[in-house]
């Protein structure tokens, strides 16, 4: 069989080219450059950026500190959209008790960090093809927040 | 045949050109991917120090890209799987522009030592720090939030990330020369001779058959929802469900409409209430072991009625546990599903 370098040349680089793009695994986190009150100003922005009304903040070092544990600032926001959520939770009931949408944020000394559970595992979690598109919009718009916490940095 | 071959290799070349126009930035996949527990400037935290030139003179890029693919199954560290090979090398490359020294190279050759007298001598220097069987410190990083009582987490030389990560020849470099700015001390200035840290090695190695840590990883096919049916209506169950959040000694915080806060009340689902409830000890455990718990916060069943059925639902904190990678949280997860599951079959009786 006559060689052929050259074809193999076009395969490698074609492979190169329809390779996946880089993906974290396990938990959504990022590190924002950010003190947590400025972060958690981010945080927010960037989520109502999005179409998404934040429902409630829970104070977590508060409700420590009550009790004498000492933590730094921690917080989780919660967020979400009204239609889509009433459409979901009356046709998917299993999917209420990841509902709403949350996310978590505390200072690490003068920086802070934000971490999710990635909607692509509730995609694993419930594998109806019908959800998939929600799942896929959310994982957009949250990798979208949370290069947006990244990558802002000063006041 | 020629104008094919010229014009095919402008093609390539072209393309080639752009590859390396896109080539993987190491400094940006570093962001992304490994500053939030190691530091932007890999000053550690969560994960290893990494810009620490004691760690850099020690470990080989091999050793930094096999760590990348495996991770520490159970301790943090995620199998980065998705990363392509050019990523993997672009980040290992972005680790060792904080490093001017020589960049050790280790053959994959075994260390041949007495692993018997390697136990004994693990007992004696390493297991105060490492852990009687290897398994390494407890709780979760160094800074990330909380205070820790030791400038770096002893790592766990049982795990199967790290013994498929490490070559035999290291791990003896490491006991040689230790680690300056952390407590791993050289072993030679300790006093041991060379055939002491080979019997250690060999030691270290003979974890491989006993470690038992599991990947973390995939939720798919698990049952991701803890579910009970209630006999009673709605009012009933809700009634109940508080008196048996109380008794299991939680606080209960609030009940609030699903979509509460994305509507008006009167718009708002009454069918589909949320209980938020909370034990701030056992939450305080759960920070110390691991800070990212907030996944979990607060506490909550819902109560559902759907379809004229009443059903308590939670999530099922067995399989959320399983993206944190970290087995010391898979046990207290593990209590919590034991927790809620009682709750809603206490309200359910």
């Amino acid at each position: 069989m006559k060689s052929r370098p050259w074809l193999a040349s076009c395969i490698l680089w074609l492979g190169l080219f329809l390779a996946a793009p880089a993906q974290a695994e396990g938990l959504l986190m990022a590190r924002s450059q950010q003190m947590f009150p400025e972060a958690m100003t981010t945080l927010q922005n960037a989520i109502t950026a999005r179409g998404y009304t934040i429902t409630r903040l829970q104070q977590v070092n508060e409700n420590l500190a009550k009790m004498h544990f000492k933590s730094d600032m921690y917080r989780v926001v919660f967020f979400g959209k009204y239609d889509q959520i009433d459409r979901l939770t009356r046709k998917y009931p299993e999917l209420i008790p990841y509902l709403p949408l949350s996310i978590t944020i505390f200072a690490e000394g003068n920086q802070s960090i934000v971490v999710a559970m990635p909607p692509r595992a509730l995609e694993e979690m419930f594998p109806d093809p019908a959800l998939k598109p929600v799942f896929e919009g959310w994982q957009h718009d949250y990798q979208a927040i949370f290069d947006q916490v990244r990558e802002t940095t000063g006041f | 045949m020629r104008f094919i071959t010229a014009f095919l290799l402008i093609v390539l070349a072209a393309a080639q050109q752009a590859v390396w126009a896109d080539a993987p930035d190491g400094a940006k996949l570093f962001a992304q991917n490994c500053a939030v527990c190691h530091g932007e400037t890999g000053s550690g935290g969560i994960g290893v120090p990494l810009s620490l030139p004691s760690f850099q003179a020690t470990v080989s890029n091999q050793y930094l890209a096999a760590t990348i693919r495996h991770g520490r199954p159970g301790r943090v560290m995620p199998a980065f799987t998705r990363l392509s090979d050019a990523e993997v090398d672009a980040i290992v490359r972005y680790i060792r522009s904080w490093y001017h020294g020589p960049v050790p190279t280790y053959t994959d050759a075994p260390v041949k030592g007495n692993p018997e007298h390697g136990k004994q001598l693990f007992a004696e220097h390493c297991a105060m720090c490492h852990g009687a069987d290897g398994q390494g410190g407890k709780g979760t990083g160094v800074t990330f939030s909380r205070p820790r009582g030791l400038p770096i987490m002893p790592p766990a030389l049982n795990n199967g990330g790290f013994l498929a990560s490490a070559p035999d020849a290291m791990i003896r470099a490491v006991l040689i020369h230790g680690r300056a700015g952390t407590p791993m001390i050289s072993f030679v200035k300790a006093g041991l001779t060379k055939r002491d840290i080979d019997d250690l090695v060999a030691y270290v190695r003979s974890f491989r058959s006993t470690e038992k840590t599991s990947a973390a990883g995939s939720v798919a096919g698990l049952q991701p929802d803890l579910i009970v049916q209630s006999p009673y209506d709605l009012k009933t169950t809700l009634h109940n469900l508080t008196q048996a959040i109380d008794s299991d000694n939680f606080f209960v915080g609030r009940d609030q409409p699903v979509e509460y806060g994305l509507t008006t009340p009167d718009k708002a689902n009454p069918h589909q209430v949320i209980v938020y409830f909370c034990d701030v000890p056992f939450l305080n455990k759960a920070l110390a072991i691991d800070p990212r718990v907030g996944l979990f916060l607060p506490c909550r069943i819902t109560v559902v009625e759907h379809e004229g059925k009443v059903t308590l639902m939670a999530v099922n904190p067995e399989v959320v546990s399983k993206l944190f990678n970290n087995s010391e949280l898979d046990e207290l997860c593990k209590e919590m599903h034991d927790r809620y599951l009682a709750i809603m079959q206490e309200a359910t009786l």
